[in-house]
């Protein structure tokens, strides 16, 4: 029986494995993919320094690990169930059931769709989709795409596969509806972008910093928004377009596209056929949270971490006792952050395994430390408000389960 | 569509031996190691199923085994995640068909 069951082997599930086998723990990893690596694989982007940051050699990295600790790390396993007896966590797997004292949810996020008419077609894929299907298996998603819906993760995606020499066409946005809600709302989305630091500086060059900060210049610049749209990385992207429909018989043949106001609505006549073989539906993340709420796990709605987050320490120590959570299903943010985060955690574990009484509060402040450090120096910021969400998070656990590691009965 | 032999920094695919493998009767061409889902797209295929109750054609949508949209048949086996799952020399994959819908015949006579 291992002590620390891990469900999930991205950058999260990885590192707080290592962190606890590490100290002598007897670790085993689960994750469906055949693969470890989780969303680490495929990440393919140019850090500031001018070094790439490949996440398939961070992966591999991670996993050498993994084996130097002798973690018993299973691919192909989906858990389906998480359940407490007296002293032990069950985790129900399609390969069988197993128990340990400690487990870490390390499941991520997933895409939220945007249910575009036509989205069903072969060919319509999520944006992540083409992501693995470009880096990790090297397969051509098709000769010419269109991406539905501007974000950061769209943005660091479309510079993949333009790396990979398969031309993105146009970004537009999805029509405004009670789905895409501000997705589909020009001026929201820009706003968003000013906030993303590796793409403000061409969009104010554009319209001039100052003008931005203020929100009726905003929606003026949006009025003269330029009809082709503007380059990023030579794919326009036309933020008063939005796509109306998915065109095709057995396959995606095209996008219907119409023009936008700056609040989003549509101007009538004014719709046009964009040929396209592969379109890509951008709807951004949510924490995969499932498998805590299953095994009883309270939550919190907190939008600048995405969406519906299981309530959790800064030792990502969860009310249940036993029960840890690390990565993405904390709240939506970079890959380096999760691997933080999974140290934490598996230090954490450590720490209530009592297997270490000596240096470990020293490490897990540490730890607790670093992650903020990353965070400050992120690359990709995926919401500007992460900040303020996480502090949230924290004072919701000060105020109901008391200050960091007091002991949850 | 095309095997992205060379990347500019991914570098080149190692070498990989070719296997066999059917879609709905037809022989195809895989890799070692490469799942169902991307050996087929690779091949021109990007229909995995038919709607089980509509009958449209359905492809791949998340390609990590989130949407079940990829669901096929494997050696007799339904319900199989073709984008989670490891093509195999001389596996038999049958894409999801249009299933009877007892009710809407009723209905409908």
């Amino acid at each position: 029986m291992s002590d620390v069951i891990v469900i999930g082997a991205g950058p999260a599930g990885l590192a707080g494995a290592i962190a606890c086998a590490e100290f002598g723990l007897k670790v085993t990893v689960l994750d469906e993919f055949f693969r470890p690596g989780g969303r680490l694989l495929g990440q393919l982007y140019e850090e500031p320094s001018g070094n790439w940051w490949n996440g398939i050699k961070e992966a591999e990295r991670l996993q050498q690990k993994t084996k130097d600790l002798a973690i018993d790390v299973r691919c192909g396993v989906s858990v389906f169930n998480l359940e407490k007896d007296e002293l032990l966590w069950n985790v129900h797997t399609n390969a069988g059931s197993m128990k340990a004292s400690y487990v870490l949810v390390a499941t991520g996020s997933a895409e939220y769709p945007i249910p575009v008419p036509g989205w069903t077609l072969p060919g319509v894929m999520s944006i992540g989709a083409a992501q693995v299907m470009t880096n990790v298996h090297r397969v051509q998603v098709g000769k010419k795409g269109i991406i539905i819906g501007a974000n950061i993760l769209a943005f660091a995606i479309l510079t993949e596969l333009q790396l990979a020499g398969i031309q993105v066409d146009r970004i537009v946005l999805p029509e405004k509806s009670p789905i895409s809600q501000e997705a589909g709302e020009p001026e929201e989305v820009l706003k968003s972008l000013l906030s993303a630091a590796h793409l403000a500086p061409s969009l104010l060059l554009r319209f001039g910093s100052v003008f931005m900060k203020n929100g009726l210049l905003r929606k003026i610049a949006l009025n003269f928004y330029p009809k082709g749209g503007m380059k990023i990385s030579g794919t326009p992207l036309q933020l008063r377009k939005a796509a109306m429909e998915i065109v095709g018989k057995k396959q995606v043949e095209g996008v219907r596209v119409v023009d936008i106001t700056p609040n989003g609505a549509t101007v009538p006549g004014s719709d046009k056929i964009y040929e396209a073989d592969f379109v890509c539906i951008a709807g951004g993340l949510y924490p995969l949270t499932e498998i805590t709420a299953v095994a009883g796990c309270p939550f919190q709605f907190v939008p600048e971490l995405g969406g519906h987050i299981p309530v959790h320490s800064e030792w990502m120590e969860t009310p249940l006792q036993g029960l840890f959570v690390a990565g993405n299903i904390t709240g939506i943010e970079g890959g380096k952050i999760a691997m933080a985060q999974g140290t934490v955690a598996g230090l954490a574990i450590v720490k209530r395994s009592g297997k270490e009484a000596g240096s470990i509060d020293r490490l897990l402040q540490k730890s607790v430390d670093y992650v903020r450090d990353v965070r400050q120096h992120a690359p990709i910021q995926f919401n500007p408000g992460v900040d303020e969400g996480r502090q949230t998070m924290k004072e919701l656990w000060v105020s109901k389960y008391g200050k960091e590691g007091k002991v949850i009965s | 569509m095309t095997r992205l032999l060379d990347h500019p920094i991914l570098g080149k695919l190692p070498e990989r031996k070719a296997i066999s493998f059917q879609f709905d009767g037809k022989n195809y061409e895989a890799y070692e190691n490469e799942t169902i889902a991307a050996a087929l797209l690779a091949n021109g295929v990007r229909t995995l199923r038919l709607h089980e109750e509509s009958g449209k054609p359905r492809g791949i949508y998340c390609n990590i085994g989130h949407c079940m949209e990829c669901r096929v048949t494997v050696n007799g086996q339904p319900n199989v995640r073709a984008c989670l799952t490891i093509v195999q020399q001389g596996m038999v994959v049958e894409s999801g068909k249009q299933l009877p819908n007892a009710i809407k015949r009723m209905e409908e006579g």
